[in-house]
Protein backbone atom coordinates (compact mmCIF):
# COMPACT_ATOMS: atom_id res chain seq x y z
CA UNK A 1 0.00 0.00 0.00
CA UNK A 2 1.61 3.95 -0.51
CA UNK A 3 3.10 5.45 2.33
CA UNK A 4 1.98 8.85 2.32
CA UNK A 5 3.85 11.27 4.59
CA UNK A 6 2.52 14.31 6.30
CA UNK A 7 4.49 16.77 7.79
CA UNK A 8 3.36 19.19 10.03
CA UNK A 9 4.36 23.09 9.64
CA UNK A 10 6.85 22.56 12.50
CA UNK A 11 8.27 19.22 11.38
CA UNK A 12 6.50 16.63 12.64
CA UNK A 13 6.16 13.71 10.35
CA UNK A 14 3.37 11.23 10.38
CA UNK A 15 4.03 8.79 7.60
CA UNK A 16 0.48 6.16 7.36
CA UNK A 17 -0.45 3.73 4.49
CA UNK A 18 -3.57 4.97 2.38
CA UNK A 19 -5.31 2.60 0.09
CA UNK A 20 -4.92 3.09 -3.97
CA UNK A 21 -8.20 5.53 -4.47
CA UNK A 22 -8.55 6.84 -1.48
CA UNK A 23 -7.37 10.78 -1.40
CA UNK A 24 -4.61 12.14 0.59
CA UNK A 25 -7.35 13.99 2.39
CA UNK A 26 -8.90 10.79 3.33
CA UNK A 27 -5.64 9.17 4.68
CA UNK A 28 -5.17 11.89 6.43
CA UNK A 29 -8.38 11.67 7.97
CA UNK A 30 -8.59 8.14 8.43
CA UNK A 31 -5.63 7.92 10.45
CA UNK A 32 -6.39 10.97 12.97
CA UNK A 33 -3.50 12.47 11.31
CA UNK A 34 -3.61 16.51 12.35
CA UNK A 35 -3.08 19.44 10.46
CA UNK A 36 -6.28 18.77 8.19
CA UNK A 37 -9.67 19.52 8.30
CA UNK A 38 -11.59 18.91 5.34
CA UNK A 39 -14.68 20.32 6.73
CA UNK A 40 -16.71 19.75 3.83
CA UNK A 41 -15.73 16.23 3.47
CA UNK A 42 -14.04 16.41 -0.37
CA UNK A 43 -16.99 18.17 -2.00
CA UNK A 44 -13.89 21.33 -3.11
CA UNK A 45 -15.95 23.59 -0.93
CA UNK A 46 -14.06 24.56 2.00
CA UNK A 47 -10.33 24.54 1.19
CA UNK A 48 -9.53 23.68 5.11
CA UNK A 49 -7.21 20.19 3.79
CA UNK A 50 -5.01 22.23 1.99
CA UNK A 51 -1.39 21.24 1.67
CA UNK A 52 1.84 22.31 0.52
CA UNK A 53 3.69 19.87 -2.22
CA UNK A 54 7.13 19.29 -2.77
CA UNK A 55 8.45 20.75 -6.39
CA UNK A 56 9.42 17.12 -7.29
CA UNK A 57 6.23 15.76 -6.42
CA UNK A 58 3.97 18.27 -7.61
CA UNK A 59 4.64 17.40 -11.74
CA UNK A 60 3.58 13.42 -10.74
CA UNK A 61 0.10 14.62 -9.22
CA UNK A 62 -2.68 14.83 -11.05
CA UNK A 63 -3.07 18.12 -12.76
CA UNK A 64 -5.08 21.22 -10.40
CA UNK A 65 -8.08 22.18 -12.30
CA UNK A 66 -9.43 26.02 -12.00
CA UNK A 67 -11.94 25.27 -9.36
CA UNK A 68 -9.53 24.02 -7.32
CA UNK A 69 -7.44 27.13 -8.20
CA UNK A 70 -10.38 29.32 -7.06
CA UNK A 71 -10.63 27.56 -3.86
CA UNK A 72 -7.16 27.27 -3.06
CA UNK A 73 -7.68 31.38 -2.97
CA UNK A 74 -9.36 31.12 -0.19
CA UNK A 75 -7.10 28.79 1.94
CA UNK A 76 -4.98 30.40 4.92
CA UNK A 77 -1.64 31.15 3.39
CA UNK A 78 -1.58 29.72 -0.29
CA UNK A 79 1.54 29.27 -2.45
CA UNK A 80 2.41 28.37 -5.81
CA UNK A 81 2.80 24.58 -4.37
CA UNK A 82 -0.66 24.49 -2.73
CA UNK A 83 -2.93 21.88 -3.25
CA UNK A 84 -6.29 20.77 -1.65
CA UNK A 85 -5.53 17.03 -0.43
CA UNK A 86 -8.89 15.90 -1.31
CA UNK A 87 -8.73 16.25 -4.70
CA UNK A 88 -4.48 13.87 -4.63
CA UNK A 89 -5.80 10.61 -5.33
CA UNK A 90 -3.63 8.12 -3.85
CA UNK A 91 -1.83 5.62 -6.42
CA UNK A 92 1.25 3.32 -6.28
CA UNK A 93 2.61 6.36 -8.27
CA UNK A 94 2.85 8.56 -5.24
CA UNK A 95 4.30 6.11 -2.97
CA UNK A 96 6.10 8.22 -0.81
CA UNK A 97 4.61 11.45 -1.43
CA UNK A 98 5.10 13.77 1.34
CA UNK A 99 2.82 16.77 1.73
CA UNK A 100 3.26 19.26 4.56
CA UNK A 101 0.40 21.19 6.40
CA UNK A 102 -0.06 24.46 7.05
CA UNK A 103 0.44 26.30 10.15
CA UNK A 104 -3.67 26.15 10.01
CA UNK A 105 -6.47 25.76 8.01
CA UNK A 106 -9.01 28.65 8.99
CA UNK B 1 -39.72 34.57 25.00
CA UNK B 2 -40.84 33.51 22.01
CA UNK B 3 -42.80 29.60 22.28
CA UNK B 4 -42.92 27.33 19.67
CA UNK B 5 -42.88 23.98 19.07
CA UNK B 6 -39.75 23.36 17.24
CA UNK B 7 -36.33 25.40 17.21
CA UNK B 8 -34.39 24.80 13.83
CA UNK B 9 -31.31 25.89 13.77
CA UNK B 10 -29.50 26.25 10.48
CA UNK B 11 -32.07 27.77 7.28
CA UNK B 12 -29.77 25.38 4.80
CA UNK B 13 -31.84 22.68 2.85
CA UNK B 14 -32.27 20.50 5.72
CA UNK B 15 -33.55 22.90 8.36
CA UNK B 16 -35.87 24.67 5.53
CA UNK B 17 -37.03 21.02 5.05
CA UNK B 18 -37.55 20.19 8.62
CA UNK B 19 -40.34 23.06 8.96
CA UNK B 20 -42.23 21.26 6.27
CA UNK B 21 -42.42 18.44 8.01
CA UNK B 22 -43.23 19.66 11.01
CA UNK B 23 -45.41 21.58 9.29
CA UNK B 24 -47.69 19.19 7.45
CA UNK B 25 -47.54 17.75 11.23
CA UNK B 26 -49.23 20.72 12.48
CA UNK B 27 -46.47 22.02 14.64
CA UNK B 28 -45.14 25.68 14.25
CA UNK B 29 -41.36 26.53 14.05
CA UNK B 30 -38.65 29.68 14.35
CA UNK B 31 -35.31 29.05 12.05
CA UNK B 32 -32.40 30.83 12.60
CA UNK B 33 -29.49 31.27 11.03
CA UNK B 34 -26.05 32.76 11.23
CA UNK B 35 -26.20 34.26 7.66
CA UNK B 36 -28.28 37.14 6.19
CA UNK B 37 -30.63 34.84 4.60
CA UNK B 38 -31.75 30.82 3.56
CA UNK B 39 -29.72 28.24 1.79
CA UNK B 40 -26.26 27.70 4.10
CA UNK B 41 -23.92 25.76 2.13
CA UNK B 42 -26.21 25.80 -0.95
CA UNK B 43 -25.89 29.16 -1.01
CA UNK B 44 -22.72 30.47 0.61
CA UNK B 45 -20.46 27.71 -1.25
CA UNK B 46 -22.21 26.90 -4.51
CA UNK B 47 -25.04 28.79 -5.63
CA UNK B 48 -24.61 28.46 -9.47
CA UNK B 49 -22.88 24.89 -9.30
CA UNK B 50 -25.75 22.39 -10.35
CA UNK B 51 -26.21 19.26 -8.02
CA UNK B 52 -27.58 16.48 -9.40
CA UNK B 53 -28.65 13.69 -7.01
CA UNK B 54 -31.77 15.59 -5.53
CA UNK B 55 -34.38 12.85 -6.43
CA UNK B 56 -36.36 13.41 -8.96
CA UNK B 57 -34.66 16.49 -9.57
CA UNK B 58 -32.61 15.69 -12.52
CA UNK B 59 -30.27 18.86 -12.10
CA UNK B 60 -30.97 22.24 -10.17
CA UNK B 61 -28.46 25.00 -8.64
CA UNK B 62 -28.09 25.65 -4.86
CA UNK B 63 -29.99 28.53 -5.41
CA UNK B 64 -32.84 27.48 -7.02
CA UNK B 65 -33.15 24.25 -4.63
CA UNK B 66 -33.49 26.78 -1.79
CA UNK B 67 -36.16 29.07 -3.79
CA UNK B 68 -38.06 25.95 -4.18
CA UNK B 69 -37.74 24.64 -0.96
CA UNK B 70 -38.92 27.71 0.54
CA UNK B 71 -41.76 28.22 -1.98
CA UNK B 72 -43.02 25.04 -0.37
CA UNK B 73 -42.82 26.09 3.22
CA UNK B 74 -44.53 29.25 2.08
CA UNK B 75 -47.93 27.82 3.80
CA UNK B 76 -46.51 27.70 7.50
CA UNK B 77 -45.51 31.30 7.43
CA UNK B 78 -42.44 30.18 9.26
CA UNK B 79 -40.67 33.28 10.86
CA UNK B 80 -36.94 33.60 10.00
CA UNK B 81 -34.41 34.88 12.33
CA UNK B 82 -31.34 35.40 10.63
CA UNK B 83 -27.90 36.80 11.46
CA UNK B 84 -27.91 35.11 14.73
CA UNK B 85 -26.00 32.44 16.26
CA UNK B 86 -27.36 30.48 18.72
CA UNK B 87 -25.14 30.70 21.96
CA UNK B 88 -26.83 29.19 25.19
CA UNK B 89 -29.52 25.97 25.09
CA UNK B 90 -30.94 25.52 28.65
CA UNK B 91 -32.85 22.92 30.23
CA UNK B 92 -36.27 24.04 31.27
CA UNK B 93 -38.29 20.98 32.62
CA UNK B 94 -39.93 19.24 29.26
CA UNK B 95 -38.64 22.27 27.53
CA UNK B 96 -35.62 23.72 25.32
CA UNK B 97 -34.30 27.52 25.99
CA UNK B 98 -32.88 29.08 23.17
CA UNK B 99 -31.31 32.33 23.51
CA UNK B 100 -29.15 34.25 20.61
CA UNK B 101 -26.41 36.64 20.32
CA UNK B 102 -29.08 39.37 19.13
CA UNK B 103 -30.23 38.57 22.90
CA UNK B 104 -33.67 36.69 21.71
CA UNK B 105 -34.83 33.65 23.52
CA UNK B 106 -37.08 31.11 21.99
CA UNK B 107 -38.91 28.09 24.03
CA UNK B 108 -40.10 24.75 22.82
CA UNK B 109 -40.43 21.32 23.45
CA UNK B 110 -37.86 20.46 20.33
CA UNK B 111 -34.76 21.76 19.05
CA UNK B 112 -33.49 20.07 15.65
CA UNK B 113 -29.94 21.26 14.83
CA UNK B 114 -29.87 21.32 11.23
CA UNK B 115 -26.00 23.24 11.29
CA UNK B 116 -24.19 22.56 8.39
CA UNK B 117 -20.40 22.22 9.55
CA UNK B 118 -21.36 25.19 11.89
CA UNK B 119 -22.08 28.77 10.85
CA UNK B 120 -19.80 30.97 8.30
CA UNK B 121 -17.33 33.38 9.27
CA UNK B 122 -15.64 35.63 6.97
CA UNK B 123 -11.63 34.16 6.57
CA UNK B 124 -9.27 36.78 8.00
CA UNK B 125 -5.94 38.11 6.92
CA UNK B 126 -3.30 35.84 8.70
CA UNK B 127 -0.90 38.91 9.63
CA UNK B 128 -1.07 39.50 13.37
CA UNK B 129 -1.47 43.07 13.05
CA UNK B 130 -4.65 42.90 11.21
CA UNK B 131 -6.37 42.10 14.73
CA UNK B 132 -6.06 45.48 16.19
CA UNK B 133 -7.46 47.57 13.00
CA UNK B 134 -10.69 44.83 12.36
CA UNK B 135 -13.31 47.24 12.87
CA UNK B 136 -11.43 50.09 12.15
CA UNK B 137 -9.85 49.87 9.45
CA UNK B 138 -10.17 46.48 8.17
CA UNK B 139 -12.98 44.83 7.38
CA UNK B 140 -14.88 41.29 5.43
CA UNK B 141 -17.77 42.89 4.27
CA UNK B 142 -19.40 45.95 3.67
CA UNK B 143 -22.52 46.94 5.36
CA UNK B 144 -23.01 50.54 4.76
CA UNK B 145 -20.94 51.97 1.45
CA UNK B 146 -20.86 55.81 2.28
CA UNK B 147 -18.22 54.74 5.22
CA UNK B 148 -15.93 54.06 1.94
CA UNK B 149 -15.70 57.29 0.41
CA UNK B 150 -13.04 59.03 -0.45
CA UNK B 151 -10.64 56.68 0.99
CA UNK B 152 -7.64 54.61 -0.56
CA UNK B 153 -8.82 51.20 -0.34
CA UNK B 154 -6.74 48.13 -1.03
CA UNK B 155 -9.05 45.11 -1.71
CA UNK B 156 -8.20 41.68 -1.80
CA UNK B 157 -9.40 38.78 -3.11
CA UNK B 158 -10.27 37.24 -6.49
CA UNK B 159 -13.35 36.33 -6.76
CA UNK B 160 -17.12 37.64 -7.05
CA UNK B 161 -16.93 39.70 -3.60
CA UNK B 162 -13.52 41.56 -4.76
CA UNK B 163 -14.75 42.59 -8.26
CA UNK B 164 -18.10 43.58 -7.29
CA UNK B 165 -16.97 45.90 -4.37
CA UNK B 166 -14.40 47.06 -6.36
CA UNK B 167 -16.34 48.31 -9.31
CA UNK B 168 -18.89 50.21 -6.58
CA UNK B 169 -16.47 51.30 -4.32
CA UNK B 170 -14.36 52.80 -7.47
CA UNK B 171 -16.90 55.22 -8.26
CA UNK B 172 -15.67 57.49 -5.05
CA UNK B 173 -12.46 56.04 -3.76
CA UNK B 174 -9.02 55.08 -5.39
CA UNK B 175 -8.98 51.42 -5.22
CA UNK B 176 -5.66 48.36 -5.35
CA UNK B 177 -7.43 45.20 -6.11
CA UNK B 178 -4.86 42.69 -4.82
CA UNK B 179 -4.51 39.15 -6.01
CA UNK B 180 -2.47 35.99 -5.20
CA UNK B 181 -2.76 35.29 -9.04
CA UNK B 182 -3.16 36.70 -12.15
CA UNK B 183 -6.86 35.70 -12.80
CA UNK B 184 -10.01 36.62 -11.33
CA UNK B 185 -13.12 34.22 -10.68
CA UNK B 186 -15.99 36.96 -12.28
CA UNK B 187 -19.10 36.85 -14.44
CA UNK B 188 -17.48 37.61 -17.92
CA UNK B 189 -19.20 41.25 -18.02
CA UNK B 190 -17.98 42.12 -13.99
CA UNK B 191 -14.13 41.15 -15.81
CA UNK B 192 -14.47 43.31 -18.82
CA UNK B 193 -15.66 46.21 -16.75
CA UNK B 194 -12.88 45.67 -14.22
CA UNK B 195 -10.27 45.80 -17.23
CA UNK B 196 -11.38 48.57 -18.39
CA UNK B 197 -10.96 50.75 -15.18
CA UNK B 198 -7.92 49.32 -14.89
CA UNK B 199 -7.12 50.46 -18.89
CA UNK B 200 -8.82 53.94 -17.90
CA UNK B 201 -6.92 54.82 -14.88
CA UNK B 202 -9.39 54.34 -12.28
CA UNK B 203 -8.25 51.63 -10.39
CA UNK B 204 -5.17 50.07 -9.92
CA UNK B 205 -4.55 45.86 -10.06
CA UNK B 206 -1.69 43.97 -8.23
CA UNK B 207 -0.79 40.54 -8.89
CA UNK B 208 0.45 37.91 -8.54
CA UNK B 209 1.02 39.03 -4.84
CA UNK B 210 -0.15 38.56 -1.29
CA UNK B 211 -0.23 40.99 1.59
CA UNK B 212 3.58 41.32 3.07
CA UNK B 213 2.91 43.77 5.85
CA UNK B 214 0.68 47.15 7.25
CA UNK B 215 2.03 50.01 8.51
CA UNK B 216 0.88 52.36 10.96
CA UNK B 217 -0.32 53.33 14.21
CA UNK B 218 -3.45 54.17 14.98
CA UNK B 219 -4.68 54.21 11.59
CA UNK B 220 -3.59 52.39 8.88
CA UNK B 221 -0.89 54.55 6.80
CA UNK B 222 0.40 52.60 3.99
CA UNK B 223 0.69 48.27 3.18
CA UNK B 224 3.41 46.33 1.82
CA UNK B 225 3.17 43.56 -0.72
CA UNK B 226 5.39 41.48 -2.19
CA UNK B 227 5.10 40.28 -5.54
CA UNK B 228 5.78 36.07 -6.36
CA UNK B 229 9.16 37.06 -7.87
CA UNK B 230 10.49 38.30 -4.30
CA UNK B 231 9.93 41.90 -5.29
CA UNK B 232 7.74 44.49 -2.41
CA UNK B 233 5.48 47.45 -3.06
CA UNK B 234 4.37 49.71 -0.50
CA UNK B 235 1.02 51.34 -1.06
CA UNK B 236 -0.71 53.94 0.29
CA UNK B 237 -3.85 52.44 2.43
CA UNK B 238 -6.42 53.85 5.09
CA UNK B 239 -8.83 51.16 4.44
CA UNK B 240 -8.49 47.22 4.00
CA UNK B 241 -11.17 44.74 2.50
CA UNK B 242 -10.24 41.40 2.44
CA UNK B 243 -12.73 39.29 0.76
CA UNK B 244 -11.13 35.60 0.78
CA UNK B 245 -15.05 33.73 1.57
CA UNK B 246 -16.23 31.97 4.61
CA UNK B 247 -15.01 29.36 6.76
CA UNK B 248 -17.49 27.09 8.89
CA UNK B 249 -17.36 27.53 12.77
CA UNK B 250 -18.79 24.52 14.75
CA UNK B 251 -18.77 27.43 17.38
CA UNK B 252 -20.98 27.18 21.00
CA UNK B 253 -22.26 24.13 19.82
CA UNK B 254 -19.61 22.00 21.13
CA UNK B 255 -20.52 23.35 24.48
CA UNK B 256 -24.13 22.11 24.70
CA UNK B 257 -23.21 18.73 26.42
CA UNK B 258 -24.33 16.88 23.65
CA UNK B 259 -22.22 13.82 22.63
CA UNK B 260 -19.55 14.79 19.84
CA UNK B 261 -17.79 12.92 17.43
CA UNK B 262 -15.04 14.91 16.13
CA UNK B 263 -17.35 18.21 14.52
CA UNK B 264 -20.54 15.99 14.27
CA UNK B 265 -22.80 15.32 17.06
CA UNK B 266 -24.02 11.68 17.98
CA UNK B 267 -27.88 10.76 17.40
CA UNK B 268 -29.61 7.57 16.75
CA UNK B 269 -31.04 6.42 13.47
CA UNK B 270 -34.39 5.95 14.87
CA UNK B 271 -35.47 9.77 15.30
CA UNK B 272 -32.04 11.18 15.23
CA UNK B 273 -32.16 12.13 18.94
CA UNK B 274 -29.26 13.24 20.67
CA UNK B 275 -28.01 12.06 23.80
CA UNK B 276 -30.21 14.72 25.40
CA UNK B 277 -34.04 14.34 25.06
CA UNK B 278 -35.69 16.65 22.52
CA UNK B 279 -32.46 18.14 21.11
CA UNK B 280 -31.92 16.66 17.34
CA UNK B 281 -29.60 16.82 15.05
CA UNK B 282 -29.56 16.27 10.89
CA UNK B 283 -27.87 16.61 7.69
CA UNK B 284 -24.12 17.19 7.65
CA UNK B 285 -23.96 17.92 11.59
CA UNK B 286 -25.27 14.80 12.51
CA UNK B 287 -23.43 11.19 12.95
CA UNK B 288 -24.44 7.64 13.20
CA UNK B 289 -23.23 4.34 11.48
CA UNK B 290 -23.15 4.94 7.72
CA UNK B 291 -23.94 8.37 7.78
CA UNK B 292 -23.69 9.98 4.09
CA UNK B 293 -23.59 13.83 3.39
CA UNK B 294 -25.78 14.18 1.36
CA UNK B 295 -28.69 16.91 1.19
CA UNK B 296 -31.47 13.71 0.79
CA UNK B 297 -30.37 12.00 3.86
CA UNK B 298 -30.89 15.26 5.33
CA UNK B 299 -34.43 15.35 4.44
CA UNK B 300 -35.37 11.87 5.28
CA UNK B 301 -33.77 12.70 8.89
CA UNK B 302 -35.53 15.77 9.42
CA UNK B 303 -38.48 13.26 8.40
CA UNK B 304 -37.78 10.44 11.44
CA UNK B 305 -37.21 13.65 14.08
CA UNK B 306 -40.22 15.31 13.11
CA UNK B 307 -42.07 12.62 14.22
CA UNK B 308 -40.73 12.07 17.67
CA UNK B 309 -41.01 16.05 17.79
CA UNK B 310 -44.48 15.56 17.79
CA UNK B 311 -44.95 12.94 20.43
CA UNK B 312 -42.94 15.99 22.45
CA UNK B 313 -45.13 19.04 21.97
CA UNK B 314 -48.45 17.09 21.42
CA UNK B 315 -48.17 14.34 23.89
CA UNK B 316 -52.07 13.94 24.72
CA UNK B 317 -52.73 13.31 20.80
CA UNK B 318 -51.89 10.21 19.14
CA UNK B 319 -49.57 10.73 15.96
CA UNK B 320 -51.40 9.71 12.99
CA UNK B 321 -48.93 8.67 9.87
CA UNK B 322 -50.85 10.32 6.71
CA UNK B 323 -49.91 10.49 3.14
CA UNK B 324 -49.77 14.74 1.70
CA UNK B 325 -51.69 13.38 -1.12
CA UNK B 326 -55.05 11.79 0.67
CA UNK B 327 -54.82 13.86 3.80
CA UNK B 328 -57.28 16.59 3.82
CA UNK B 329 -56.25 17.75 6.99
CA UNK B 330 -53.00 18.40 5.59
CA UNK B 331 -53.89 19.49 2.62
CA UNK B 332 -55.61 22.42 4.66
CA UNK B 333 -52.27 23.37 6.42
CA UNK B 334 -51.01 23.48 3.08
CA UNK B 335 -53.91 25.48 1.72
CA UNK B 336 -54.91 23.99 -0.70
CA UNK B 337 -58.32 23.09 -1.54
Amino acid sequence: MPKITYISHNNKKVTVEVPIGLSVMEGAVQNNVEGIDADCGGSMACATCHVYVSENWLTKIEKIHDAERDMLDMAYEPKNNSRLSCQITVSNELDGLEVTTPIKQS
Amino acid sequence: MIKTDAIIIGAGPVGLFAVHQLGIKGLKSIVIDNLDKAGGQCIELYPDKPIYDIPAVPECTGEELTKNLLEQIKPFNTEFFYNERVDEVMQDKDNWIVKTNNNNEFTAPNIIIAGGVGSFEPRKLSLKEAEKFEGKSIFYAVKNKEAFKNKNISIFGGGDSALDWTLELSKFSKINLIHRRDEFRGAPHTLAEIKKLEKDGKISIKTPCQLESIEGDKDIASITIKFDDGKTEKIKTDTILSFFGLIMKLGPIAEWGLNMNKKTIEVNSENFETNKKGIFAAGDICHYPGKLKLILSGFHEVALASVECFKRARPEEKYRFEFTTSSKTIQDRLGKK
